[in-house]
């Protein structure tokens, strides 16, 4: 029930928060002007329609995550509201897990809303939907709750500017270490593969949410990839957010 | 009577800076408030007493000391069930009505939708802010948003109400409305923490006060205790004499066309200084006694400290 409350009051800010609006409407444009885009480029008018518009919906909605996870509970902290919070009989983790609840809810319904322009497009020009592309969408919305949750454990403890610097190395960083699997293949045995490995266990690997090809090419991928993708993000995502209740529980607010 | 607030021997240091620097902030601050009452937690700036009550509340973790608050741990959910607390510069969620704000804070305590709805109406009515219900408090003035403050620090109806510099930054007559109303906690059998470094204030209403200064608790007692009636000197304002007839009889403060302000400091010399103005037909314009204040006490207290 406290974490139901502040979730929804957190949910309430999100979208009454104007600034959101910026790069939601930026994404909606994006999806509505691929179809310009696929007139003028060569090739498959679709799969152009498709490609732009799921990387419009996962880049606009990467910062939406960011600004929302490093502004709103940074702002808690810094106007103070947090005070009059913390002074009630709740657990500091109830806090941050309903804040966090809050984003998320915020951000579902923001890229619902994205999804559901981008699937309208599509239905125009095809007549149909196809499912991959849904759960392309789903799988962006699953990396976006991650990028939540590292952009609120940088704020626990850092200024916005400086989080959101972080969670946007977190995510280009998470886009490209997928790379460390090519180079240990080539590595040879010895610590510097193990080294390799460790490293790559650490560094997220933000591909694995990534069907974007697949959908838009009409790729098969087998159900143990989503089970596993989906897996990986529920579990990276109760890390940080485990990470982010240590650091919140041992804070003082000065 | 019940001790309600139990401070022991509380100490904090922070550590801040690229090259961590120490500073001690608490050292080693104890004092107890007891039910019913008016504490007055009084301090310079810095002194340590936002520190103190942000300890209390669990907001900051001190490095040592006992709190305790109706007898039990400070951060124990049911002596937390039974506080209120308003902050100083109270901010709020500028996007939500005064209505939707203390509608959430009242979900904090698991209070059900209708003893929610009576209880907001209720607050709304006793801070003087019926009129501003749907209102964004976005658009709430200084004294606004600190009646709403103290409305969501009474939403749980609590024992105790812990304020930190409640009538700061707000015009004589916001001062008194909110005095009124912290008055009135007292009567319906609260006990209220006042931090303030407004002296007349606390002079007003607390029964009890602690000073504290640098870190720690220089004096403390009730407010009667503190401030003797001995008349330290009184101030004559009279006309009619020239100043070095007074020299002998007190202390001249000032001079204003004809009139003077002199400063006695024993009781014989203001009948003689009565005496000569009657023979020398000049005029007694006002004579007053004063006596020590808790302003005295406090100066005394901190530049000792």
């Amino acid at each position: 029930m406290k974490v139901t409350a502040i979730a929804v009051n957190t949910f309430r800010e999100g979208i009454r928060d104007r600034i959101l609006y910026l790069p939601f409407f930026f994404a909606l444009m994006a999806v509505v002007f691929s179809r310009v885009l696929a007139v003028l480029a060569v090739g498959d008018r679709v799969k152009i329609i498709k490609d732009v518009g799921l990387a419009s919906i996962s880049l606009f909605g990467m910062l939406i995550a960011v600004l929302i996870g490093t502004g709103l509970v940074y702002k808690e902290i810094d106007k103070k509201t947090i005070y009059t919070l913390l002074a009630k009989p709740i657990e500091r983790w109830q806090f941050l897990l309903g804040k966090f609840l809050g984003l998320v809810l915020t951000l579902f319904v923001l890229t619902a809303a994205m999804a559901l322009a981008f699937l309208a497009v599509i239905l125009v020009h095809t007549s149909r939907v196809d499912g991959r592309l849904v759960l392309a969408v789903v799988f962006i919305f699953l990396e976006l709750v991650l990028i939540t949750a590292v952009a609120m454990l940088f704020s626990c403890f850092s200024t916005p500017i400086l989080s959101s610097v972080f969670t946007l190395s977190f995510y280009i960083i998470g886009h490209f270490s997928w790379g460390l699997q090519t180079l240990i293949e080539k590595a040879p045995p010895g610590p510097a593969r193990v080294a390799l490995r460790v490293l790559y266990s650490i560094l997220p690997d933000l591909e694995n949410f990534n069907y974007k090809t697949d959908a838009v090419y009409g790729l098969k991928v087998l159900p143990q990839y989503y089970a596993f993708s989906a897996l990986y993000g529920l579990a990276y995502t109760l890390f940080v957010l485990a990470l982010a209740g240590l650091i919140f529980k041992k804070r003082d607010f000065v | 009577m019940a001790t309600v607030l139990n401070i022991e021997d509380l100490h904090k240091t922070f550590i801040s800076g690229f090259i961590p620097k120490k500073r001690r902030i608490l050292k080693g601050i104890s004092f107890s408030v007891t039910a019913g009452e008016i504490f007055g937690f009084l301090g310079p700036n810095g002194a340590g007493k936002t520190t103190t009550l942000k300890c209390a509340l669990g907001l900051i973790f001190p490095d040592r000391g006992k709190i305790e608050i109706f007898g039990r741990h400070h951060l124990d959910a049911r002596a937390k069930r039974r506080v209120g607390y308003l902050p100083e510069h109270p901010y709020f969620y500028e996007y939500l009505t005064a209505t939707e704000f203390l509608d959430f804070y009242g979900q904090l305590f698991l209070m059900d939708r209708v003893e929610r709805k009576e209880k907001t109406a209720a607050l709304l009515r006793q801070v003087g802010l019926e009129r501003a219900v749907d209102l964004p408090l976005r658009k709430f003035s200084r004294g606004m948003l600190q009646r709403v403050g103290l409305a969501q620090a009474l939403i749980n109806d609590p024992a105790l109400v812990l304020l930190d510099e409640p009538l700061g930054g707000l015009d004589p007559l916001g001062r008194k409305e909110l005095r009124d109303i912290i008055a009135r906690l007292k009567q319906d059998g609260k006990t209220v923490f006042l931090c303030s470094h407004i002296l007349q204030d606390i002079e007003m209403i607390c029964d009890r006060v602690a000073i504290v200064a640098g870190g720690r608790v220089v004096s403390q007692g009730a407010l009667l205790d503190l401030i003797s009636e001995k008349v330290l000197y009184t101030e004559v304002t009279l006309s009619g004499l020239a100043e070095e007839d007074l020299i002998d009889l007190g202390e001249p403060v000032s001079i204003r066309s004809d009139r003077i302000l002199i400063k006695v400091f024993q009781d014989a010399n203001v009948d003689a200084l009565l005496e000569l103005v009657r023979e020398r037909r000049g005029r007694v314009h006002s004579l007053v006694p004063r006596t020590e204040t808790l302003e005295d006490i406090f100066v005394e207290m901190v530049k000792q400290s």
